[in-house]
């Protein structure tokens, strides 16, 4: 997931072109108080005309509690935003909250269900509250990490290991995987260290989360490498799900491959595997059939 | 529709700025280094747009960076809503 | 020294014997730091000549003041392989009865060689030169105050001139060695406070760049010229001076390291990059046709490997043995392509001239695999079009289109575009490219053109390829 700022035209006109999974057009905090107001309708007008073809669309917008939040919330939903983003949540009453804004604008347009929710958890109180928040409303499709935040309101600062994280990564992935949704790491913001952040990203990759924010396109391959499978990962994945088709063929409810018994989670774990190899562009759907 | 003099945008690449002042019928004083090609069009996207803010009368001033179209409506949407003091958006 | 050639700038005016209606010749290898073409002209406008055809291998934005010198009916007529800057654009809006003509690097060489561009007097600009006019573009002395490598561009002016005037700013004792002009084929030596200002060399064209769409493309050019076919041990090749090429040649380097592969040598305009890839042992020799930075000044100064190359050996089209016909790979960079492949890189969107053409035709027609970078929109401006504004390039040199937005085969060479989509690189139409630029920022109006002709393409091979029509505001 790329940050763009939501202030600047030349940056959001082709951003999709580095290929991230998904782009987020920020009203937050990278937009000055007094350019609210314009980045609002910069964004408004980007997600309405600009074709940014499979590329998920996410909108970071300003907390409800400002002046802002409101209209940030009609301008985009009215854009057709495919997700938003709510920044420094710390209760699920303030996603059904967001998720009531939502729906006055969405049933004014006749598509009430269309936008989804991503909360940036980015407090001690919003790690505690992390499944609450992540189960609030069906429209929650992921959690995030906000770590600048999160580790100022621990009184600590950040650091290359990442140690005053890890309770908050741990606790949002498995909000998150209770929850059914997906969760998306913090960003890392120097550009010139690159083994920093293939550290961080391979740490967490190994932690479970789906995917990494970054600020700058120079970050994708890095992010693309450390997740995009292994050939060997991606072979045996297709070993396994080609077991699954044939114990479905059979009628058998057990899998078996090389004589052995393959486990449920191995199975899981092997169309993940699979979904990872597709979304990074190294296999073919065409390929898993 | 009563005016006051506002401005909005960048002279990023990309950008477009777009100053309102009050005026006498429409008046698009564009500068632009695709004015040749584009020009037409930006002001034709100028106009559009301020008309559907119901405004008519306003001497607007265009320094343009090689915008799109989306970004020149943002713009002048914005100058409008500052000038006019009448948000697009619900309070 | 009893021959001595050396005399003022006025002497050896006089004894040129240049009159007026003549063609006077400069080199380009100072770039944007060139004081050889404004002090010259001065001096020949001071002595009261009129009507002058001044022939450069390139011009650019320093040398605004030839205005003033056409205007007074001093320069009447230009050739050149670009103009950039005012002067560029008082030329698009008409400033010449004669219009500018416009060759390439390889063009420009044969046509001085076969007499089509006859020289009476050359003016080249020598970093040091000794009294006899043994002359380089290699400082020679502990007080030497300027560098430009490579003379190349100007060895067809020294052969084929009828008087060839060296202006050095390092006066050298005899012998002057080693040498790129030779004191047989020069007549006068001037010394002068400066040909030109080394530290610009690298400014105009040249920029290494960190911004990610640069590096994109560099990323997906480098992937072409990988699997491409032509990427194997003792491959050749030559980049462009665009962010993009040069960021390429990164990619490229990673990828020889990795599968063990060299490449022959590199050719064109040398840069720092392509030095450095030399001194690493990845390239074996350099052909070096103008010094693109002062690392590659100094390089050529002094490795034997890093050799001179005079324009006619580098690209001509007729002389079977120039070394763009023994290129493997080329990276060019352009202003518009369009959806038959042919290329603009001299006439800017506006319809004002404001670029060269360099050596863009003769490596995309002579080498095996010739691969154009660009965006495919700069900020509203298009570069992939249904039509180029001046065609430079026909398309059928061209092979390889590369976008941010995917990347075009040249229907021509199927082979290309199996072995790439096989890679994995997302192969596109390249009308769907341009319909793609038009969506984006829709159909521009057809430029204002007046029915003046303000300057004439000649193809390599010597044809009127295109005609530059005045632009009217």
């Amino acid at each position: 997931m790329m940050f763009v700022p939501g202030n600047n035209p030349g940056m959001m006109a082709d951003a999709h072109i580095y290929g991230p999974d998904s782009i987020m057009l920020d009203l937050e905090d990278s937009v000055t108080m007094a350019e609210k107001d314009t980045a609002r309708l910069l964004v408004h007008n980007a997600l309405k005309s600009i074709d940014y073809g499979n590329t998920e669309m996410v909108v970071r917008i300003n907390p409800l509690s400002t002046p802002y939040g409101r209209k940030d919330v009609e301008a985009v939903v009215k854009a057709g935003v495919d997700v938003i983003r709510m920044p420094k949540t710390e209760t699920a009453d303030e996603v059904r909250e967001l998720e009531a804004e939502i729906i006055k604008v969405e049933t004014e347009l006749g598509c009430v269900g269309r936008t989804q929710i991503m909360a940036a958890i980015e407090s001690a109180l919003g790690i505690v509250n992390a499944y609450e928040i992540a189960a609030a409303s069906k429209r929650m499709m992921g959690i995030a990490l906000g770590a600048e935040d999160y580790s100022a309101s621990l009184k600590t600062q950040r650091t290359p290991g990442g140690a005053e994280l890890l309770l908050a990564r741990e606790t949002i992935v498995v909000a998150a995987r209770a929850a059914g949704i997906c969760c998306f790491d913090t960003v890392y913001s120097n550009l010139d260290d690159m083994e920093t952040f293939r550290k961080e990203v391979e740490l967490i990759k190994d932690l479970g989360f789906d995917g990494k924010s970054i600020i700058n396109p120079r970050q994708i391959e890095v992010v693309n490498e450390v997740f995009t499978p292994t050939p060997k990962a991606i072979e045996k994945a297709l070993r396994i799900v080609a077991a699954i088709k044939e114990a479905q063929a059979k009628g058998s409810g057990v899998v078996s491959l090389n004589g052995k018994m393959v486990d449920r989670p191995v199975v899981i774990r092997a169309e993940r595997t699979i979904q990872y190899a597709i979304a990074s562009g190294v296999l073919s759907e065409e390929e898993v059939i | 529709m009563e005016i006051k003099t506002a401005m909005a945008g960048t002279l990023e690449s990309g950008d477009i700025v777009i100053q309102i002042a009050p005026g006498d019928g429409l008046q698009i004083d564009l500068q632009s280094s695709v004015s040749a090609q584009f020009g037409r069009q930006i002001k034709a996207v100028i106009a559009e747009t301020l008309e559907g803010l119901g405004i008519e009368n306003a001497c607007v001033k265009a320094t343009d960076k090689g915008a799109l179209d989306c970004t020149i409506r943002a713009r002048v949407t914005a100058a409008a809503v500052r000038a006019t003091g009448k948000d697009v958006w619900k309070d | 020294m009893r021959h001595s050639k050396v005399v003022t700038l006025e002497e050896a005016v006089r004894r040129s014997g240049l009159k007026d209606g003549m063609t006077i010749s400069f080199h380009h290898h100072f770039r944007g730091g060139d004081k050889v073409v404004n002090l010259v002209v001065d001096k020949l406008a001071e002595m009261g000549f009129k009507d002058l055809k001044l022939a450069a291998s390139s011009l650019s934005d320093v040398h605004a003041p030839l205005i003033e010198h056409i205007k007074a009916g001093v320069i009447t007529g230009i050739s050149t392989s670009g103009l950039r800057g005012e002067l560029a654009n008082a030329i698009s809006h008409g400033l010449m009865k004669e219009p500018v003509v416009f060759r390439s690097h390889g063009g420009r060489g044969s046509a001085i060689a076969s007499g089509e561009l006859h020289i009476d007097v050359a003016f080249l600009g020598a970093s040091s030169c000794d009294e006899l006019g043994n002359a380089s573009g290699c400082p020679r002395s502990e007080n030497a105050k300027s560098i430009c490598g490579s003379l190349g561009y100007a060895l067809p002016d020294a052969e084929y001139a009828d008087h060839v005037v060296v202006l050095t700013d390092d006066l050298v004792a005899y012998p002057n060695v080693p040498k790129s002009i030779s004191a047989s084929q020069v007549e006068s030596v001037v010394v002068v406070d400066s040909v030109g200002d080394s530290s610009k060399i690298s400014s105009g064209a040249i920029r290494d760049s960190k911004n990610p769409r640069d590096i994109l493309l560099a990323k997906q050019a480098a992937k072409v010229i990988i699997n491409s076919g032509y990427f194997k041990d003792g491959f050749s090749i030559q980049t462009g001076t665009g962010g993009a090429s040069l960021a390429a040649v990164k990619y490229i380097r990673e990828s020889m390291l990795e599968q063990g592969i060299k490449a022959s040598f590199a050719l064109g305009g040398i840069t720092a990059h392509m030095v450095k890839l030399h001194q690493e042992g990845l390239i074996d020799k350099l052909i070096d046709v103008q010094s693109f930075d002062k690392v590659a000044a100094e390089s050529i100064a002094s490795d034997q490997t890093h050799q001179e190359v005079s324009a006619v050996d580098y690209a001509s089209a007729v002389h079977t043995g120039s070394a763009v016909h023994a290129l493997d790979i080329v990276i060019l960079s352009a202003l518009e392509v369009d959806v038959n492949f042919n290329v603009n890189v001299l006439v800017g969107s506006d319809g004002v001239i404001r670029g060269a053409i360099g050596g863009h035709p003769d490596t995309a027609e002579d080498s095996a695999l010739s691969i154009i970078v660009c965006p495919l929109l700069r900020g509203r401006i298009p570069c992939v079009v249904p039509k180029v504004t001046t065609l430079i390039t026909p398309g059928k040199g061209v092979d390889v289109v590369v976008t941010e937005y995917g990347i075009a085969v040249n229907p021509a060479r199927p082979e290309i575009a199996e072995r790439l989509a096989a890679a994995g690189l997302k192969i596109v139409d390249i009308k769907d490219l341009a319909a793609k630029a038009t969506s984006i920022i829709g159909t521009p109006d057809p430029l204002p053109f007046g029915d003046r002709v303000v300057g004439v393409v000649m193809s390599r091979h010597g044809e009127i390829l295109d005609r530059i029509h005045n632009i009217v505001e």
